[in-house]
């Protein structure tokens, strides 16, 4: 295609996008000015840059569309709810057309002289914008061929998998610390061309937000309600692909919301809502995943006439019907072919019910909640992860082979060793009763075509869970590590096994299959009524908060403990150098933060060390570890405690102390110690530079900012002063001083003075002396 | 028109691949097994950060499969996915003398499924056979 036609369609389409917003604006005000402009500029433009090629549809329209704007600005003509619709509707024919004309599939109606005919002052018809197309397939800009994207990726991913096999080479061969040293470098380089490169294929999530101000509107005016909309965390950024696979889900739950969600304007009148109804999709980010919220605030799921229908349908027998809780009902809008919509509306009955939804939010390794009051309205949220390609995993092995398994599936990890499971035998079927609840057990030698196990007092059990809230045991010899792999889809060869979902390398540079939760359960054919609550030993509402999960690792003195998995942000590597005592404790510096370290009282010697990264959702703290070990379930009871030792309790035969996560936050971050406990750091000088600039860098990297004569400012750690302010240097006990200079260069060999912007080497200063660094820490 | 082809042998007998289809010929061992997959499916193997899906040749024509540790393979790669296809032995690249040429009878047994045509090379008939239909196996001839 010739090029310049390509980039007058990329313009045109962003444009449209932009727009889409203020669209709807001037809708709610015809008589804003600036909406006007913004929109008279549009066509203006497009009026303009059609001229060039032969586009006589797109020309003729946006033509006219200017005319009757011009003749509004101009104050010949008022904006009326006439001419408004009538512009809304060359609008969207513009937006056809230029699909047209990218070479995308679509017809469009030929009735521009209609179109046209309504922008006429005589033109009384009331015409509503026909509905604004399903999104197309490539709304998004394309400057640089995605392609190309998408090819830096796939290189990038073999970087990162030839580099892990280097990596095992060059472990194997011994080989010397300067070559792991200069190893080290490319790899840190590869993390971050990883990073960069992931970034690149990052879109902000607007562009999936843009069209649902102009989507709502239609709806609304279709099924003649009223809703305001509000769109929060636009500024999010998600991988393009992952982008474009929410845009089918969000357009239906959408769609339902305004359509079954929303009452009619009398009814929300007569219930005392306000008459508007009020829809909300909010994005936010949360560690490695993204959170969308789509709330409204309309009537609510009907969860009686959903679970009459599902029994009625069979989905759920009527005895287990009863005995679901409020979020499991409210989750059968999931479950195939249910509806409680009376009718089947123009909008919803295309016969794409929510199933699909979830069905496609869990093919992207997504998952979907739903919440909801009767009269109250409705939550749904979706979790997705960042980006398509890298998935966080779990390598097992069963029959000597090992497997991977994505952990967003994975809802506990159990030892048929321990006292929590009990296995039972139907008819050559494997039940195991996990704290009072039977699961099936599907065992991976099986089906594998391996010997079953012949010990199977010894196994793990993997519980995963399914579409519907439905789980189901994995049974597996061994549970190895948690590993990011770059997932390849398999070739149709492996794929049609009916087991997995891809393929992989893992570190030691073996092909890894990865297994598929859902396709697992499909072969082992397993019936939903297999999963029964044994009413025998279920304590109804205590049941309702699941075991807690902990991480259990080897502390730097060899002890087993266990840490609330929950609170584990990640695990990371640092060097030794990054940890310094300062103020009593310990401090390490992870990229320009520093965190208090817990979990070994003297900076540990030996050139590398594992650290927990531990959130309570707001601070972190690091905790030194040897290794982490396993994923287990602590144990419900816990025996005796004391400082940061919440319990001693028996796992896998070991004693396990579990880390009281309340002691450690408390120690570092409670209100009432907060000068003993963090590092203090006392700044000398009236420059404005110091309390207006540095003070909040300093805070935000967890020091306690003092001023002479603050309590405590005598024993500060540190001193920091501008090196170029005039008076004396005071002396201050044993703080060590840190002179900033106004200028980039020092002024001579003497000068250890850092540089007042350069946060880096401040920050190092402050965590303790140290050797110079060639190198970025990744 | 020059045409190369890879010569094989496979099954007791030499035939020929059209090199076009073919990326490289390499040694494939310590393959990953990929339980469940069809049988004439090997498993995986990795060749240079990449995962290649091993087809047994022998396996896909109904022969018997070979056992030996280390075995000759050529990569072949089909709607995006690599194989490696392994064959008793990789021989030598010729240069065909003439088009393919369609084959004179209806080949019986093992060689039906997956014979294309006959090609004269170095003096020698040989059979054309075609990479796809290998890797897709006799399972997709029985659907078809």
């Amino acid at each position: 295609m010739d090029e310049l036609l390509t980039e007058f369609i990329a313009e045109t389409r962003e444009m449209l996008e932009a727009l889409s917003g203020g669209l709807v604006a001037w809708e709610a005000a015809p008589h804003d000015r600036a909406r006007l402009d913004e929109i008279f500029r549009f066509v203006h433009t497009v009026k303009g840059n059609s001229g060039f090629f032969d586009l006589p549809r797109i020309r003729a329209l946006s033509h006219a569309a200017e005319d009757a704007l011009a003749a509004v600005r101009d104050g010949r003509r008022k904006a009326d709810a006439a001419l408004v619709s009538a512009v809304l509707a060359i609008i969207d024919r513009l937006d056809e057309l230029v699909e047209q004309a990218s070479g995308g599939q679509g017809s469009t109606e030929d009735d521009d002289e209609r179109l046209i005919l309504a922008l006429s002052e005589e033109s009384r018809e009331q015409m509503v914008a026909a509905p604004s197309a399903a999104p197309k397939a490539a709304t998004h800009t394309i400057r640089l061929p995605v392609e190309l994207l998408d090819r830096m990726m796939s290189g990038v991913s073999d970087l990162v998998l030839a580099r892990n096999e280097l990596a095992r080479r060059l472990r194997e061969s011994g080989a010397g610390v300067d070559l792991a040293a200069c190893f080290d470098r490319v790899s840190m380089s590869i993390a971050d061309l990883r990073d960069a490169v992931t970034r690149t294929r990052m879109q902000r999530i607007d562009s999936l937000f843009a069209p649902l101000p102009r989507m709502v509107r239609d709806l609304a005016a279709e099924t003649g309600k009223e809703v305001a909309l509000s769109i929060d965390g636009g500024d999010v950024e998600l991988d393009r692909e992952m982008i474009e696979m929410l845009r089918d889900p969000l357009t239906h739950i959408i769609r339902n919301a305004v359509d079954h969600g929303i009452e009619r304007p009398e009814d929300r009148r007569r219930s005392g809502k306000r008459v508007p109804g009020c829809l909300a999709v909010c994005a936010r980010q949360a560690g490695n995943q993204i959170l969308i919220e789509i709330s409204d605030d309309g009537r609510g799921i009907d969860t009686e006439a959903l679970v009459a229908r599902a029994v009625a349908t069979g989905a759920v027998r009527a005895d287990r019907a009863a005995r679901l809780g409020a979020a499991e009902r409210a989750a059968l809008i999931f479950e195939p072919g249910l509806s409680t919509a009376p009718e089947v509306t123009v909008l919803s009955g295309r016969g794409v019910g929510m199933d699909v939804v979830r069905a496609n939010i869990e093919r992207i390794g997504g998952l979907i909640d739903v919440a909801s009051r009767k009269g109250e309205g409705t939550a749904l949220t979706l979790r997705v992860p960042l980006t398509l390609t890298i998935i966080p995993a779990l390598t097992l092995s069963a029959a000597g082979q090992t497997f991977a398994i994505p952990r967003s599936a994975i809802d506990e990890i159990v030892r048929t060793r321990g006292g929590a499971v009990a296995l039972e035998r139907v008819g050559g079927a494997v039940i195991a009763r996990i704290r009072g609840r039977r699961t099936p057990v599907v065992s991976l030698r099986g089906l594998i075509g391996a010997q079953l196990s012949s010990d199977e007092a010894d196994q793990h059990l993997l519980v995963l869970k399914l579409p519907g809230g439905r789980t189901y045991a994995l049974a597996v010899d061994e549970v190895h590590d948690h590993e990011e792999l770059v997932v390849k889809p398999a070739s149709p060869a492996i794929m049609s096994a009916g087991l997995y979902a891809g393929t992989t390398l893992a570190d030691d540079g073996r092909p890894l299959l990865l297994l598929d939760p859902s396709a697992i359960a499909a072969r082992a054919a397993l019936s939903e009524h297999v999963e029964e609550t044994d009413t025998a030993t279920v304590v109804p509402d205590a049941e309702a908060t699941p075991a807690l999960q902990a991480l259990l690792f080897r502390g730097i003195d060899g002890g087993s403990r266990m840490v609330a998995l929950g609170a584990v942000d990640r695990i990371e590597e640092v060097a030794t150098d990054e940890v310094a005592a300062s103020a009593g404790c310990l401090h390490v510096t992870l990229g320009d933060r520093i965190l208090p370290l817990e979990g070994c009282a003297a900076p540990p010697s030996d050139g590398r060390v594992k650290l927990l990264l531990l959130t309570d959702g707001t601070v972190e703290i690091g905790y030194a570890v040897q290794e982490a070990v396993d994923i287990v379930t602590v144990p419900a009871t816990l025996f005796g405690g004391e400082g940061e030792i919440a319990g001693v309790a028996l796992v896998g035969g070991e004693q396990v102390e579990l880390l009281d996560l309340h002691c450690l936050f408390a120690r570092h971050f409670a209100a009432t110690a907060p000068a003993e406990a963090r590092p203090s750091c006392l700044l000398d000088g009236a420059d404005p530079f110091l309390d207006t600039i540095l003070r909040p860098v300093l805070e935000g990297a967890g020091y306690h900012v003092l001023r002479p004569g603050d309590a405590g400012a005598d024993s500060a750690g540190f001193l920091i002063r501008l090196a170029d302010a005039d008076g004396e240097e005071p002396v201050h006990g044993k703080a060590r001083i840190i002179r900033l200079r106004s200028h980039p260069e020092p002024a001579g060999a003497e000068d250890d003075s850092i540089h007042r912007y350069d946060r880096e080497a401040l920050l190092r200063a402050l965590a303790g002396p140290r050797r110079h660094r060639g190198r970025k820490q990744a | 028109m020059t045409r190369l082809l890879l010569v094989v042998s496979l099954a007791g007998e030499r035939i020929a691949f059209s090199a076009a289809d073919i990326e490289a010929v390499v040694e494939i061992e310590g393959i990953v097994a990929a339980p469940g997959a069809p049988p004439h499916v090997a498993g995986l193997s990795a060749l240079r950060s990449r995962v290649l899906t091993v087809i047994d040749c022998a396996a896909a024509i109904g022969a018997e499969r070979g056992e030996a540790p280390v075995r000759d393979a050529v990569v072949a790669v089909i709607d995006g996915h690599p194989y490696a296809l392994l064959v008793d032995g990789v021989e030598d690249m010729v240069e065909a003398e003439g088009d393919p040429a369609p084959l004179p009878q209806r080949l019986s047994g093992r060689w039906a499924r997956v014979g294309k045509g006959m090609v004269e090379a170095e003096g020698r008939l040989l059979l054309l056979v075609d990479v796809a239909a290998l890797i897709a196996g006799p399972a997709a001839a029985e659907a078809a």
